[in-house]
């Protein structure tokens, strides 16, 4: 590994425990009884459980109401534009491997505007955990249908309901190549902490879809629509290292919603093949072409 | 000055750029100054295809007009180059092949049929050979000597010696011992002087200037003619230790580019104009944000797909306009390799240092064509400054504080007692919202009006700290040419060609096409006798440019927007003419 011959323009840091990823003065602005938070609660919980130090964690969001979570959490936060989630989660990541990256958004910002991120950040196994909540419909724009939005489903954009088939972001994720796939419910913030917590554990992309109800926009898919319908994988006897089986799980709607852990596997991360990183996070190393004038001798 | 110009053209997949490149690189070796142009279209196989290598003895900024020598591996080749042969030029060709009719040769051109089929049936029957002995033939034609030749030849096979390479060796000494004993050197040829030089791209240069300027992370998605950017640092990649990632789209790219520098590495993009418009409201991001990040976008005609494989620089517009709303950028704007890697070390100084977002405007024309630069103008000991620059001071850390230069002190995650949250929504010092709860509040709206106006201010240190516009030439002349990009190479040519007919010029461009120092332009602006504005795009939006901020309307242009780079003679016309006329 030749790498740079220049200093570090960073140093890593080493040193006493410091403290956890707590709350922030800032108060969240959803309504309230908002599905969203249950899942800022969940993964506070999460990082507390794991005590990671909150100056190593960045949390990075797109554009919606659940996009403004990282304001919540005092953690590193980068909350970008509309559907852009994954890409700069995955640049913080190369440049620096030795944070915890969480991706926050809502199922617009990741399954519409960022679909084409979301597949690619999955085949590629980039190890960061990504957390969406999934309300089914477009809040902060006052009620528009989702690309998760029921058939039928009469929204401002669709007064006749919509006649568009929802996209399934398990069914995806899985053909996708994701490596930890789970759903949780905002109204069962212990399981998702659960959830969230192997998903931040997990070597590779994890990806938690969260079922967490806009009370405000979307009066089909309530906090009583799916109390009333979930249940939990791991109470079902499902084997989430059965790929098949997960697809299966995948596919039921209706009376019964599978909550919980889909399917786990293990696979090299992008980090970990990407050779250039084996010499340490990329902010750590070398940089420039000082004394490296031999790279010239190609151009004669 | 002694200088010759060749050509060597076919159909794609014949090879024309890998020999066209060989005999550049053999002008370079010979210490001579290069300027080679590759003429490709969209297409993999077929169609035509040229290379233009132009060497001299003195600098040379363009691929001049014309050419003395030509290598038609196929009669279009001829068809199409034949009336730019100057007198005393000859054509390369194979009569086996295609037969051209004494009367068919411009005035005072000859042909050199050269056997290349049945020099190289005499080692395969493979019919990419027929390259090698045309190879050698032209190349003794050019004065270029047969060991730099061969030498050359070989070193382009690299490790794979064997007998390909052999053949190829054999078939092109062939072809250089029948053109010694049948035909002559021209006369223009020059001869080797001082030692080997570097011949590079314009966007080998970006590669290899953002490598030496601590770039530690490229994203891009492929797109003519930006793609070599990535191809070069790929190649690169482990030894230099920079992470290159193809990316799923240019959205994706320079959002990677975006968090992987607010991560703390210095990182970049490059693409052409249809994928810069995909990332128009990253930049914004990036300008929001305040996270360095530099982009190289390489022009090619438009709109829209336009000509992949053709130059303008038709997207000034769009890069001095992209992203919603307002925020500071620099436009950068080099005209050669050499510029092009010191541009490149500049975009991440001035990126870094004013937490902007950089554009180097590049185009075919510069991105693609190989430019002979001399070792001393790559210098590779590029200082680049330690990141920590902030103390931990805990709950009183203002990323976006407000100071009187606009630049606020920039932490890094993983650094302790620093975190922050950057906000692509308007916030306040810390980072926190003012659009949502806060926004139309009094205090708030003064806020706003505060952050604007921080962010903003940096244009003031970036117009002091950039390059600023130079006049070449002397002070004294009858027309001042104003130009930028990689126009300004086919106007420092036509200079000197006016000047050997005793017409003082001068040239007045631009390094920072954006910001500009309005005083200072409109003050050397108004010293010229006369102007004439030179640009690659039909509306010229360099010249609306300079309108917008000085209020000097420069009325005499020579605008070219037929996706062919300028050649001096046609500057040189309309200096002329503007010249007789102007009194």
């Amino acid at each position: 590994m030749a790498g740079s011959t220049g200093t570090p323009r960073v140093a890593a840091t080493t040193g006493p425990a410091l403290p956890v990823v707590g709350k922030t003065e800032i108060r969240p602005t959803w309504c309230p009884g908002c599905g969203d938070f249950g899942v800022v609660a969940a993964v506070e919980g999460a990082l507390k459980r794991l005590a990671i130090p909150s100056h190593n964690v960045v949390i990075v969001s797109g554009i919606g109401c659940s996009s403004n979570l990282p304001h919540f959490l005092s953690s590193y936060g980068f909350h970008g534009i509309h559907g852009r989630v994954l890409p700069v989660a995955e640049g913080i990541r190369w440049a620096n491997h030795g944070l915890t990256v969480i991706g926050t958004g809502g199922d617009g910002d990741g399954f519409g505007i960022g679909a084409g991120h979301f597949v690619h950040a999955m085949r590629r196994n980039v190890d960061l955990t990504y957390v969406t909540m999934d309300n089914q419909i477009y809040g902060l724009t006052t009620g528009q249908a989702s690309p998760t939005s029921t058939m039928g489903q009469k929204t401002k954009t669709t007064p006749e309901g919509v006649i568009e088939n929802p996209l399934d972001p398990i069914a995806l994720a899985l053909a996708s190549g994701a490596t930890y796939v789970a759903r949780g419910f905002s109204g069962d913030v212990k399981q998702l902490t659960d959830l969230v917590a192997g998903g931040i554990q997990h070597h590779g992309f994890s990806f938690v879809d969260v079922f967490s109800p806009c009370v405000t926009y979307n009066k089909l898919n309530t906090f009583d629509f799916f109390r009333q319908r979930v249940y939990k994988l791991e109470s079902a006897g499902h084997d989430p290292t059965n790929l098949v089986a997960a697809w299966q799980r995948s596919l039921e709607w209706g009376d019964k919603i599978p909550i919980g852990l889909f399917y786990r596997t293990e696979r090299p991360t992008y980090e970990d093949l990407e050779e250039v990183l084996a010499a340490g996070p990329l902010v750590h190393q070398a940089t420039g072409l000082r004394g490296r004038e031999k790279i010239l001798d190609e151009f004669v | 000055m002694a200088e010759i110009v060749v050509r060597l053209g076919g159909q794609a997949g014949d090879g024309i750029a890998s020999i066209g490149e060989l005999v550049a690189r053999s002008f370079s070796r010979m210490g001579l100054h290069v300027f080679g142009v590759n003429a490709y279209q969209s297409v993999i196989r077929g169609g035509h295809v040229w290379f233009g290598a132009r060497a001299s003895d003195q600098r040379v900024y363009s691929q001049g007009d014309g050419s003395d020598l030509l290598f038609a591996l196929d009669r279009q080749t001829f068809d199409v180059h034949a009336p730019g042969i100057r007198p005393g030029g000859t054509v390369v060709y194979d009569a086996e092949k295609f037969a051209i009719a004494e009367n068919e040769f411009p005035v005072g051109v000859r042909g050199l049929n050269v056997p290349t089929l049945q020099i190289a049936r005499k080692y395969t029957s493979a019919s990419i050979l027929q390259n090698a002995p045309g190879l050698g033939a032209t190349s003794f034609l050019a004065g270029i000597p047969l060991d730099v030749l061969l030498q050359g030849l070989s070193d382009s096979f690299g490790k794979k010696a064997g007998d390909v390479a052999n053949w190829n060796l054999g078939a092109a000494r062939e072809g250089y011992e029948f053109a010694a004993k049948n035909g002559s050197v021209h006369p223009s040829a020059p001869t080797a002087r001082g030692p080997s030089k570097l011949l590079m791209t314009g966007n080998q240069a970006f590669a290899l200037g953002a490598a030496a300027a601590g770039c530690k992370f490229l994203a891009q998605y492929p797109m003519t003619p930006a793609s070599s950017v990535m191809h070069w640092m790929a190649a690169h990649s482990h030894d230099i230790g920079v992470v290159v990632k193809q990316a799923e789209d240019e959205l994706a790219a320079i959002n990677m580019a975006i968090g992987a520098s607010f991560g703390g590495v210095r990182s970049m993009t490059a693409t052409s104009g249809g994928g810069f418009a995909l990332m128009v409201e990253a930049l914004g991001m990036a300008g929001m944000t305040e996270t360095p990040v530099v982009v190289v976008e390489a022009q090619r005609a438009g709109p829209s797909t336009g000509l992949p494989t053709k130059t303008e620089q038709g997207d000034l517009n769009m890069m001095l306009g992209a992203g919603q709303g307002e925020f500071p950028r620099a436009i950068l704007a080099p005209s050669n390799a050499a510029e092009a890697y010191r541009a490149a070390v500049r975009a991440f100084e001035l990126a870094e240092a004013w937490q902007i977002p950089v554009l180097i405007a590049s185009d075919f024309h510069l991105s693609e064509s190989l430019m002979t630069v001399d070792r001393e103008e790559i210098d590779l000991n590029v200082p680049i400054p330690s990141l920590e620059t902030v103390a931990p001071n805990g709950h009183d850390y203002k990323r976006y504080q407000l100071t009187p230069s606009g630049v606020s002190p920039r932490a890094l995650p993983g650094q302790v007692g620093l975190q922050f949250v950057a906000g692509s929504d308007e916030h306040d010092e810390k980072g926190h919202l003012i659009s949502d709860i806060h926004s139309g509040i009094p205090v708030w709206v003064t806020l706003r009006q505060e952050m604007m106006d921080k962010r903003m201010r940096k244009l003031h240190g970036v117009v002091a700290s950039a390059d600023p516009p130079i006049l070449e030439g002397p002070t004294a002349s009858e027309l001042t040419f104003v130009a930028w990009g990689s126009t300004v190479g086919a106007v420092r040519d036509a200079m000197r060609l006016l000047a050997a007919q005793g017409r003082a010029t001068n040239l007045l461009w631009f390094p920072t096409v954006y910001p500009l120092d309005a005083d200072r332009v409109r003050a050397a602006i108004e010293k010229a006798t006369r102007t004439l504005l030179v640009e690659a795009n039909y509306s010229g939006q360099f010249g609306r440019l300079l309108r917008a901020e000085t209020g000097v309307h420069l009325a005499e242009h020579l605008f070219k927007y037929d996706g062919e780079p300028f050649g001096p003679h046609e500057i040189v016309a309309r200096a002329l003419e503007v010249m007789h006329r102007g009194g």
